[in-house]
């Protein structure tokens, strides 16, 4: 999953934005953002965070500013637990050319000292966009942590997982047909990246629109693969 | 048992819902999942947790738990003590992990 191999079979494999959610840190997303400038690639800035409850939820930025004290949020919130490359892997991140710049000896899997409506009110103050990830997921999910949607989660969107059915989920789950159902990949390995996807019909691939595809405003909209 | 005589026994804090304190315990349940908690505890029993989320009291309402224990000395998040009050439900604390307490409670349930 370096940087240049995410770019090239993005675009290979036919898909026109990406986002870039790492877990708890966002200090890869600018040297994707760099090297998808040179093609038609949209890339979005954001993160997967884990909030208190364990929920895992994205956050997306509209621009590096926002990121960066996003950045400080979580440098701030997240609690620190020395990292075991042995046991998860290593944490390193790299350049343009895969040159290794640092490897975080802190465990970004871990949690954050914050209220998923805490971690969500950052969001929104940083004018970002809001979902929840992978809700149908029997575990780290807003469902299995929290039982239902609480009722003052502003959320912009919730992902369902790449093999989940939509009108299954919804069901399961009784959520409000207002609210937007999105289907995204969750790429872990280069073999993911567009295995699912979703449609978002809009004028220009630029945040703006895609939040407005989210919330259903002026006819835009998504449908899922 | 009532709720108030646990509290006492166990010398656990009362955070909110006093007006439930006279409700019996029939048992007790441990989870930090709130879906596994939907699912699974039953009317009457107390629940120890170490989250502190709102959802927490919807969930021991729907239920109709006794009350709710927070270990390792968690304070619960304000609108959890606010909805705690509107439920009459106890929300409690102990500093105690979950083992320790959950232990606890269980001695005096085998008697």
């Amino acid at each position: 999953m370096s940087p240049a191999n995410i770019v090239s079979l993005a675009i290979q494999r036919g898909l026109d934005i990406i986002g870039i959610t790492d877990h708890n840190t966002t200090k890869q997303c600018e040297v994707v953002w760099k090297l998808a400038q040179k093609s038609n690639l949209t890339v979005i800035p954001g993160c997967e965070m884990t909030s208190r409850e364990e929920v895992h939820c994205l956050g997306l930025f509209e621009d590096f500013d926002a990121l960066r004290v996003f950045q400080d949020f979580l440098d701030q919130h997240l609690t620190i637990i020395p990292h075991n490359s042995t046991l998860f892997g290593y944490q390193v991140l790299v350049d343009e050319d895969e040159n290794i710049l640092e490897e975080l000896d802190y465990y970004l899997g871990a949690s954050l000292d914050m209220s998923i409506e805490e971690v969500e009110q950052k969001v929104h103050e940083l004018s970002g966009i809001f979902i929840p990830a992978h809700i149908d997921r029997p575990r780290n999910s807003l469902f299995s942590q929290l039982g239902f949607l609480p009722p003052e989660l502003k959320v912009d969107a919730l992902q369902i997982s790449k093999l989940a059915d939509e009108n299954v989920v919804r069901a399961k789950y009784k959520i409000s047909s207002d609210i937007t159902l999105v289907k995204f990949s969750d790429a872990h390995y280069p073999e993911d990246i567009g295995k699912t996807f979703t449609i978002f019909e809009m004028i220009e691939p630029t945040f703006a629109e895609i939040r407005k595809a989210l919330l259903r405003e002026d006819g835009r909209r998504v449908t899922n693969t | 048992m009532k709720v108030s005589e646990l509290v006492k026994k166990l010398d656990l804090t009362v955070y909110s819902g006093e007006k439930g304190l006279d409700r019996e315990i029939t048992g007790g349940y441990v989870s930090d999942l709130l879906s596994d908690v939907m699912g699974k505890a039953r009317e009457g029993e107390i629940w120890i947790t170490l989250q502190i989320h709102q959802n927490v009291m919807a969930i021991a309402s729907l239920k109709d738990l006794a009350a709710v224990i927070l270990v390792n000395n968690l304070e619960p998040q304000e609108n959890t003590v606010r909805h705690s009050n509107e439920e009459d439900i106890p929300l409690l604390g102990t500093n105690l992990s979950t083992f320790e307490i959950a232990g606890k409670l269980y001695q005096i349930y085998k008697q």
